[in-house]
């Protein structure tokens, strides 16, 4: 056997922070069903409603954001626990703190993630599911730029939910119980801003207070998640 | 130079260790033992930095790991007990990102050539969940060969592994030792790594 052979070039903190991204969603590519569980069950939950309330169109259009909205969030919910409960298994998140890398940006590339595959499939399915809503195409464009800036905010303030759950027992049920309450202004303001424009008020308001919390979040939840990740990992 | 001051860890109740002294140069090696449970993992989680000691301090070089924080991360490769390997990506690209999550760049040529001396020539390609569990290991074990850290602490390295690849290990510990490096690592059988200095460290409860 030859001595330690050296080799390899050092990567940019940006450059690790890609390759992180990569991976995530390698795995989820090589994972297929568990994506697609997450998707068909936000599919099936929003088609529930039209069937089972029958074909009253001005009450379908008066429910519509709500329930997609409340269906996104269970949705994501469902997709929390692997967000970081694989890597901590097998001791990846070991060698992510010990990575010199910040663990901040690794994590941020986590949920960066973490939303391509969970959140950003919900924002284009959303339109064709609206479409059993009966809304007008506007108000469909609205609640796609609605759910383009409140999926994001799901999976930063999840991220802190699953972090805080790790390594305990029962897990899947605690963030639910954790997260879903942290959820409640992304819902208000995710489905007003819909039904602020069915209603003509326009929604340029509640978009930008969504935006407004898309931005505090971007700024806090990975530096809470990262703290929290450090006290599962102690 | 890895020193240890006066190290105490406490679990719960328990005191683990207390007054923990050491030190090693480079070239040299600790072989860590103790009975299942006296704290060998608490003490090379407590080396790396994951968790805090009770008391005393850990110095690299004559600084406090603390206050080197990433640059101490840096000239550090940790394997715990578990094997970081995703069952879904081939045994070549879980090398190139645990090389990434180092900071180092590993193309397809650099990965390959390390899997093929851990004896995995041939398997580059194929899922990891398709391997054996000692073979998973050898994956992990894999990335020993292309880190450029000087500083290696490896918890239970040896285990889950056949009579050769023991003496492979045995060798590519010594190769790093021979090339400057430092070792720490714990191990129930005895091992034999030929090294300029070696220093066993018992932890009794």
């Amino acid at each position: 056997m030859s001595a330690t052979t050296q080799m390899g070039t050092q990567m940019s903190v940006i450059a690790v922070a890609i390759a992180v991204v990569r991976r995530d969603l390698l795995l989820a590519l090589r994972r297929k069903s568990e994506v697609l569980t997450t998707l068909f069950f936000f599919v099936i939950v929003v088609s529930l409603f039209p069937l089972g309330i029958g074909p009253e169109m001005s009450l379908l259009r008066k429910i519509a954001p709500g329930v997609l909205w409340v269906a996104a969030l269970l949705a994501t919910m469902l997709s929390l626990n692997r967000l970081f409960g694989a890597d901590y298994a097998d001791g990846t998140l070991e060698q992510m703190t010990l990575s010199p890398v910040p663990l901040g940006l690794l994590v941020s590339a986590k949920i960066l993630a973490h939303w391509l595959v969970a959140g950003l499939p919900l924002v284009l399915l959303a339109p064709v599911l609206g479409l059993q809503f009966d809304l007008d195409p506007r108000s469909l464009g609205v609640l796609m730029v609605s759910l383009l800036l409140g999926t994001p905010l799901l999976s930063l303030v999840g991220a802190i939910g699953a972090a805080l759950t790790l390594g305990v027992r029962g897990g899947g049920v605690l963030v639910s119980l954790l997260t879903l309450p942290l959820y409640i202004p992304a819902l208000i303001f995710g489905a007003g801003a819909v039904e602020a424009d069915i209603s003509g008020l326009g929604a340029g308001g509640h978009l930008s207070l969504l935006a407004a919390l898309l931005a505090l979040a971007v700024f806090f939840a990975p530096w809470a998640t990262t703290a929290a990740l450090r006290i599962a990992l102690e | 130079m890895l020193t240890a001051a006066n190290l105490a860890c406490t679990r719960g109740e328990r005191r683990l260790f207390a007054g923990l002294n050491f030190a090693i140069e480079a070239g040299g090696w600790i072989h860590v033992t103790g009975e299942n449970g006296s704290g060998k993992t608490s003490l090379l989680r407590i080396l790396c930095g994951l968790s805090q000691p009770e008391a005393g301090e850990i110095r690299w070089n004559g600084a406090p790991i603390r206050e080197l924080d990433d640059e101490y991360r840096k000239i550090l490769l940790y394997l715990g007990h578990q094997t970081p390997v995703k069952e879904e990506l081939t045994a070549r690209e879980n090398l190139q990102i645990s090389g990434a999550l180092a900071g180092t760049v590993l193309d397809e040529a650099d990965a390959d050539a390390a899997l093929e001396q851990v004896g995995l020539g041939g398997r580059e390609r194929l899922p990891v969940r398709f391997l054996s569990q000692g073979q998973k290991r050898r994956v992990a074990l894999a990335r020993l060969l292309t880190s450029p850290a000087p500083l290696w602490i490896l918890d239970e390295p040896f285990v889950a592994l056949d009579a050769a690849a023991l003496e492979m290990l045995a060798a590519i510990i010594a190769g790093h030792l021979a090339g400057g490096g430092i070792a720490v690592l714990t191990s129930h059988q005895e091992v034999t790594i030929e090294a300029a200095a070696r220093l066993t460290l018992r932890i009794a409860a």
